[in-house]
């Protein structure tokens, strides 16, 4: 059966010159670079090395990166560390309503310890008023907290807007780039970060790695592990090796490829969201119509249910994914959906497809003709279409329901 | 996570459709929990209450489908009685089981058809 992955915003393959960099440090190179021996200084070297590759592909210094397990650690330790390192000087944190659950649930874990919390709202398309941000600052404030890319809707936020405003107020800014970096580019001093997440396993590296940028003089430190000394106090226990040099090698090729990769992303994605916007009724595109990722497209359709839909593509071979409750695992859509506005109705019928190096335009004519007969097969069994009278009278499951 | 038997009644499912004279009908869900299974059943009168003829349309996932999918299948041919003694637990067992999280979300269907036989009843009653 053909075979199509469309859904590089969950991982990627890991590419073979990441996958044989990194192999050298399984099987061969195995000391542990703390130690003082040969086999520890022979380790530790490639481990700094890599470190200049990742704090190169986002214009850092390499004493600013701190390797981590990956991009929910990253949010974790960023968030964490910063309040924890400033309540002395105040207990206000600004979000977003979009955000990843690595941050979203960590603030509201926070929260239930005592820190105020403004998650802020986002428009139609998901994206945050960078003036709400200026608005919601308060002299508590310690900490912002927006991602660049939204995984689920792809909108790019403001983030260079955002961070002028917290630079005025002299507040730490977290952005959680992981679904940026390796798409757009993602320039510390640019965008304007005090501290930045990025993973590997959504940039051709393995899963388990990786990175937290930490600017020279912010004031954050480590506060979840405790153990050894590993990256200067800044995450205790051993590195992961083979990691960080698959992280180091697949941050080279990201910012080697950028152009050409985000060029090629874009195209896939301008011709999937045309295609399926003219073939297929009763669509909406999910995001912002512009300013999103490269390689995202995502989409509602109406009156059909998300999981059945990638049960169906499934069976044609197709990867994708989708923020319906089915897929969620809880009973509510997807938070980011419901923050633009889309109706709970709507949300179930969620589809993203995120298109990396290895898709074709082939990949996308196989795409939309599959998803033309799936709408079509099952909005053919499904009771409900434009005219449909939802009201929640008959619904026996109304007490998991807050709609 | 899904049987084969769930997949088997997801890819081909079983009387599906509308009965333009059917006797009851049942609905139960809404669009806004991501689950709406409706059921039209014809009823034969002649030697005891016969479902002659079900047929389902459903919105929701694929362990919404498929326990609509078999539960017409259970009961097309069974009287009224034989269809009542139908649960949910019935539906999902006949399909060698559901996962935990779709028991009570996606498990509507034999709700459907109790719903579609009462309605069944009250017309009648009301006669």
């Amino acid at each position: 059966m053909r075979r199509v992955y469309l859904d590089h915003s969950a991982t990627t393959p890991v590419c073979p010159e990441v996958a044989e960099e990194m192999y050298k440090y399984i099987t061969g190179n195995y000391g542990n670079p703390t130690s003082v021996h040969y086999y520890g200084r022979q380790v530790r070297n490639a481990v700094e090395e890599a470190r200049e590759k990742v704090a190169a592909s986002i214009g850092a210094n390499a004493k600013e990166i701190v390797f981590t397990s990956g991009g929910t650690e990253s949010d974790n330790m960023a968030v964490h560390g910063i309040v924890y390192t400033n309540k002395n000087k105040g207990n206000h944190i600004i979000t977003s309503a979009v955000e990843h659950h690595a941050v979203l649930n960590m603030v509201q874990a926070l929260e239930k310890e005592g820190f105020d919390i403004t998650v802020l709202p986002v428009d139609q398309y998901g994206m945050v008023n960078p003036e709400d941000v200026r608005n919601a600052i308060t002299g508590n404030t310690i900490l912002v907290s927006i991602m660049h890319a939204n995984n689920e809707i792809g909108t790019i936020q403001p983030v260079e807007e955002i961070s002028k405003i917290t630079r005025e107020h002299g507040i730490p800014f977290h952005i959680d780039a992981v679904q940026s970096f390796g798409k757009i580019p993602v320039n510390v001093d640019d965008l304007g970060a005090d501290l930045l997440t990025i993973s590997g396993h959504k940039v051709y590296a393995p899963k388990g790695i990786g990175a937290l940028y930490v600017r020279k003089g912010t004031r954050w430190k480590q506060t979840l592990f405790h153990g050894g000394a590993q990256e200067r106090l800044r995450r205790a226990g051993t590195e992961n090796v083979p990691g960080i040099i698959a992280m180091g090698k697949a941050c080279e090729l990201a910012v080697a490829d950028l152009q050409e990769e985000s060029d090629h992303l874009r195209k896939l994605r301008d011709a999937v969201i045309e295609k399926v916007l003219n073939k297929i009724e009763h669509v909406r595109l999910t995001g912002h119509p512009a300013e999103r990722i490269p390689g995202h497209a995502s989409f509602c359709f109406e009156f059909i249910e998300g999981e059945s839909m990638l049960l169906s593509l499934d069976m044609k071979g197709i990867a994708a994914s989708s923020g319906s409750a089915c897929t969620s695992g809880s009973l509510e859509p997807s938070h980011v959906l419901l923050a633009t506005g889309i109706p709970h109705e709507v949300a179930h019928g969620s589809i993203r497809t995120s298109f990396g190096k290895d898709n074709t335009l082939d990949d996308v004519e196989y795409f939309v003709e599959t998803m033309q007969s799936i709408v079509e097969r099952l909005r053919s069994m499904s009771p409900i279409d434009q005219d449909f009278d939802s009201t929640c009278a008959s619904c026996k499951e109304g007490k998991s329901c807050h709609a | 996570m899904y049987t084969e038997k769930v997949m088997d009644h997801f890819e081909n499912p079983r009387n599906v459709g509308e009965l333009s004279n059917a006797d009851g009908i049942g609905q139960v869900g809404n669009p806004t929990c991501g689950d709406i299974m409706k059921i039209f059943i014809k009823v034969d009168g002649d030697g005891g209450e016969r479902i002659s003829d079900i047929k389902f349309k459903t919105f929701g996932c694929g362990a919404a489908i498929a326990t609509s999918s078999m539960v017409t299948e259970l009961v097309k041919g069974k009287t009224i009685d034989e269809a009542l003694s139908i649960s949910n637990k019935t539906v999902a067992e006949a399909l060698d089981g559901l996962p935990p999280q779709k028991m009570h979300c996606s498990n509507l269907a034999a709700d459907a058809l109790h719903t579609a036989i009462k309605d069944y009843k009250d017309k009648k009653y009301a006669e």
